[in-house]
């Protein structure tokens, strides 16, 4: 009997086809109501063709939202496994993201006054992002476990309200230690991710015509680096929780802290290790996010982190397969309802209103399944 | 004789500031069924649980093959040697049948030993064989007992800790339960310290027999002296 033994095969591939089918469902739902919309729209519009305008948006929409989803849902990574050691909502977890998106910007920064990213080529300029997205995991990981140890084992067993006025409290903190830090060294308080290497360079994949007119469909280097290295971080998460040793006793303890010990697991030790592993896919998105948005501030890390909140609750708190669905879809609305609304509306709401459909939707979540998509049960434990 | 498996000294264990033990001491030798009967809140399993080190003696001793374990986390008292199948089962509901045992054998890393094991839980448990792939939720009341006392097996430990194993059984699966615990002693000379608020089959099983009455142990000797003491028979027997 090989009873032990596990198939990393199918271990990857299970997490792999579940993202594709998450990102192509909600990808197939949503562009399908729009365009249902365009098509019911069309007659209220002379001027322009909002079907038309609809498909020539589409891909890069499509684009920006699945690149958005993956980065809700590598921060909502951190909220979900959290909760599930510890039923703790850990609302520093945005200021993690934050010190690992700083991290990741100063190497580049600090690179860059050296000289060597201006002449960087690709595959060069894919080494020094990685590096800097490793120094972000590093410093956000390390900033988590401290966090953990000081903040919030000492509240262990107080009432559940207290760990999450300590966390408000953390998340204060670290904003506003960063942005003492920031103006003490720089004189300013946010940021710029230097600029090089080739990413704002689109790679054609094909040509449509749409009455007559060509339109490309390209997609940015910037968009397919985004795309895989949330990929690789989900897919490895899925292997690190369900096919390791440590991730078997992750699971247990998010089960049963007690009977986790009686197996001779040590609980604390465990909960440590799943602050670290959170904080780091944490410290590996703000890099990603300063990448795709340039701009970082001490203040970044609370919008996004709500977010992913927001699509861990709506995946189901507590699951990892929850919170890839959660981002994705989140993702996706935000990006869909920035594109559309202002051209559905005929400019009466514009782009800055995308994030009322976002939490719309969660809030119908919960009235009509508050255990989110995914999400098992909602008893809490004793 | 020779050093006894498990050894309390006066254990004074408090839950804030209820005083829930008060001067336990006892001892299990190798190869016995030791048994600690006693009613409600009179602090069976706080004595278990100080045992496995999830509640911590304020005052008083607990030796582990003469070696004081007082003030070891539960996951090092694990590793020295000591299962406790905890009270309730503590069976992982989400988790399969193969992998709650695969938990009992957390600390081991040999496959070979992993395999000889599990063999020798499916064949004292035959029905969690036919429920490998089940999770722990969807099982019996019985099975998951029976799950969780084979995941015990898993950790082969020096001294078994059985916390109510009939809690909630039907009758004919408590005499199943209470043939298995003399099977694990006979066949397999497992060294085992039983709670039971059911004394009476407790007795017929065990070799030596302690009552605990609110933290303190009022009388000891062997399970046939207790099952004939008027005391035991008038309050704890019933009949």
């Amino acid at each position: 009997m090989h009873l032990r033994r596990v198939n990393p095969f199918k271990e990857i591939l299970r997490p792999l086809g579940q993202l594709l089918i998450f990102i192509a469902g909600s990808a197939v739902v949503i562009s399908a109501i729009t365009l249902l919309l365009a098509v019911l729209l069309r007659p209220t519009r002379s001027d322009i063709d909002i079907l038309q305008v609809t498909l020539v948006l589409l891909p890069q929409v499509l684009i920006d939202g699945i690149t958005l989803g993956f980065m809700y849902a590598i921060i909502a990574m951190g909220y979900t496994m959290v909760y599930g050691v510890l039923e703790f909502i850990n609302f520093a977890h945005g200021e993690f993201v934050m010190f690992g998106a700083f991290a990741g910007v100063e190497l580049l920064i600090w690179l860059n006054a050296q000289g060597v990213l201006k002449t960087a080529e690709l595959g060069l300029a894919l080494v020094w992002i990685t590096l800097a997205v490793l120094l972000g995991m590093v410093v956000a990981g390390g900033l988590a476990v401290t966090t953990e140890r000081l903040a919030y084992r000492p509240l262990r067993g107080a009432p559940r309200l207290v760990p999450l006025i300590a966390a408000i409290g953390v998340s204060f903190l670290l904003q506003d230690t960063m942005r003492f830090l920031q103006s003490a060294i720089n004189g300013d308080f946010y940021r710029t991710f230097p600029e090089f290497g080739p990413f704002a360079q689109r790679l054609m994949l094909f040509t449509v015509n749409l009455d007559g007119r060509p339109i490309d469909v390209a997609i940015q280097y910037k968009a397919i680096m985004l795309i895989v290295f949330g990929v690789v971080m989900l897919v490895a998460l899925n292997y690190l929780v369900n096919a390791t040793r440590l991730g078997k006793a992750i699971r247990s303890v998010a089960q049963d802290q007690k009977t986790a010990a009686l197996m001779g697991i040590d609980v604390n030790r465990i909960i440590a290790l799943t602050f670290l592993i959170g904080g780091a896919l944490g410290g590996a998105a703000g890099v990603l996010w300063a990448f795709r948005f340039t701009r970082v501030d001490p203040y970044m890390g609370f919008i996004p982190g709500l977010k992913a909140f927001t699509a861990a609750v709506l995946g189901g708190i507590g699951s990892i397969v929850g919170a890839m669905l959660g981002g994705m879809v989140l993702g996706l609305l935000e990006s869909f309802s920035a594109a559309y609304f202002s051209i559905f509306s005929r400019g009466a709401f514009g782009a800055e209103y995308k994030d009322i459909f976002a939490f719309g939707i969660l809030i119908l979540v919960l009235i009509f399944r508050p255990q989110g998509l995914l999400g098992g049960k909602t008893t809490q434990k004793a | 004789m020779s050093t006894p498996v498990l050894e309390l000294a006066d254990v004074h264990t408090y839950y804030g500031k209820i005083h829930a033990l008060k001067g336990v001491s006892l001892t299990v030798g190798k190869g016995e069924i030791v048994t600690l009967i006693g009613s409600n809140g009179a602090g069976k399993s706080t004595t278990l649980r100080t045992i496995s080190g999830l509640l911590r003696p304020r005052q008083g001793d607990v030796r582990l093959n003469g070696r004081s374990i007082t003030s070891t986390p539960p996951h090092k008292i694990v590793e020295m040697g000591i299962g406790h199948v905890p009270e309730g089962r503590g069976v992982f509901p989400a988790l399969t049948v193969l992998e709650n045992l695969e938990m009992g054998a957390f600390l081991l890393r040999n496959d070979a030993e992993f395999n000889r094991r599990i063999e020798l839980v499916f064949q004292v448990f035959p029905r969690l064989l036919e429920r490998i792939e089940q999770k722990g939720g969807t099982l019996s009341g019985g099975e998951q007992q029976m799950l969780a006392i084979g995941r015990g097996l898993m950790q082969q430990p020096d001294i078994l800790l059985l916390d109510e194993p009939s809690m909630g059984l039907a009758p004919l699966l408590v005499e199943e339960i209470f043939n298995i615990i003399r099977r694990l002693k006979e066949e397999h000379g497992t060294t085992i310290l039983l709670v039971e608020q059911n004394a009476q089959a407790a007795l017929q099983v065990a070799d030596r027999a302690y009552v605990l009455e609110t933290g303190r142990i009022t009388l000891s000797g062997t399970a046939q002296e207790m099952l004939h003491d008027p005391k035991v028979v008038a309050a704890y027997l019933g009949l």
